[in-house]
């Protein structure tokens, strides 16, 4: 059975695509199966954070369109064997996804008995976005403690329960799990930012995990590294936390403390 | 921080700021959720209507859209302000 997992926010910048990354790469980790989809029609990114730009060939749009077989399209990961990436498209026009298209592709996922598919969502609440979300059984809804991303959150959580194939037919609902990103405990701490707690109140929804704002983040895009294979980060073994509750583990959050700074650091500041 | 950060104003904590007026927006947006769209627009008529009479303010006039057991309720309510009509 392939579970199809979207990830989304609303917002631009909030992390989606970090988080898809990090994600596949995660679940391909415990041994899973799993596909990584770009659905963002003439911005393609997903191949630089995966570090496989250079490889890219044919992408989604080739494939919805016959020019090119799924099996053509699909970049295995450098790292993990059972971990592969479809490219978005750079050239054509948003109009070159359909319904129907992404229905015959993640149809053949599940043919090729795929684990999991990863659908990277574009910002927004456009085509391309409504279908990344579409077929989804899993939503992941990026969010950073910020009011428009908040907000944006909510409004997607509300197109998650009326806007998908599952609430068009009446099945079980997406499950859906709210991750925040580019958490800082000590602004938190400070009272300069929304805490976990806050977050959780306003949308009514418990977090499956938080990513603490991280260096390593910009590093591991730079090199084109999904963090979560990063071992000395926080950020990414915050990632690995948010993979096995996703898998239905229990973990307790971390990295929810503000870092207290030396005493020297204190005293002569840095 | 150093010794001389003690001498700098520190900026107000806006955390609470931000948690209270999402809370007002996000439930605001929730209860019109799912409605027809032309919802808001219905709204904005009806508030001109209004106001050619009395002076409200924009949050007085209040839509909501209840899905009951087969039929649907359009509820609306006018809060008028205090004292004399305009008219």
């Amino acid at each position: 059975m392939t579970e199809i997992i979207v990830v989304t926010s609303g917002k631009g910048g909030v992390g989606k695509t970090t988080t898809s990354a990090s994600l596949a790469t995660g679940l391909a980790m415990q041994g899973k199966k799993v596909a990584v989809i770009d659905f963002d029609v003439g911005l393609r990114n997903l191949d630089l954070i995966m570090g496989c730009e250079r490889r890219v060939v044919y992408d989604f749009v080739n494939v919805v369109h016959g020019e090119a077989t799924l099996k053509q399209a699909l970049i295995k990961d450098k790292r993990h064997e059972n971990l592969f990436v479809l490219a978005a498209s750079q050239t054509r026009d948003k109009d070159a996804l359909t319904q129907e298209g992404v229905e015959k592709v993640l149809d053949e996922l599940t043919k090729e008995n795929f684990d999991f598919v990863v659908c990277d969502s574009p910002a927004g609440i456009e085509k391309g976005a409504h279908l990344a979300m579409y077929f989804a059984d899993h939503a992941v809804v990026v969010v950073n403690p910020e009011v428009s991303s908040v907000r944006d959150s909510d409004r997607i959580l509300g197109l998650l329960a009326s806007k998908t194939r599952r609430a068009e037919k009446g099945e079980a609902p997406i499950k859906q799990h709210l991750l925040l990103t580019r958490y800082n405990p000590n602004r938190v701490e400070a009272g300069e930012m929304l805490s976990v707690k806050d977050v959780e109140e306003i949308l009514g929804i418990s977090v499956v995990g938080v990513i603490p704002e991280s260096e390593n983040v910009l590093a591991a895009s730079n090199a084109g590294v999904p963090v979560i294979l990063d071992d000395n980060s926080n950020a990414g073994a915050a990632y690995k936390d948010t993979v096995a509750r996703i898998l239905g583990e229990e973990r307790p959050l971390r990295f929810l403390e503000p870092v207290k700074k030396g005493f020297l650091k204190r005293v002569f500041g840095g | 921080m150093g010794i001389l950060d003690f001498l700098k104003r520190k900026p107000e904590p806006s955390a609470g700021v931000a948690k209270e007026r999402l809370r007002i927006i996000v439930a605001q947006e929730r209860s019109t959720r799912g409605g027809p769209d032309y919802l808001p627009l219905l709204r904005n008529e009806l508030l001109e209507v209004i106001r050619k009479y009395v002076n409200v303010d924009v949050e007085a006039v209040n839509i909501n859209l209840e899905r009951d057991s087969g039929h649907e309720v359009l509820e609306l309510s006018v809060a008028l302000p205090d004292g004399k009509p305009v008219v």
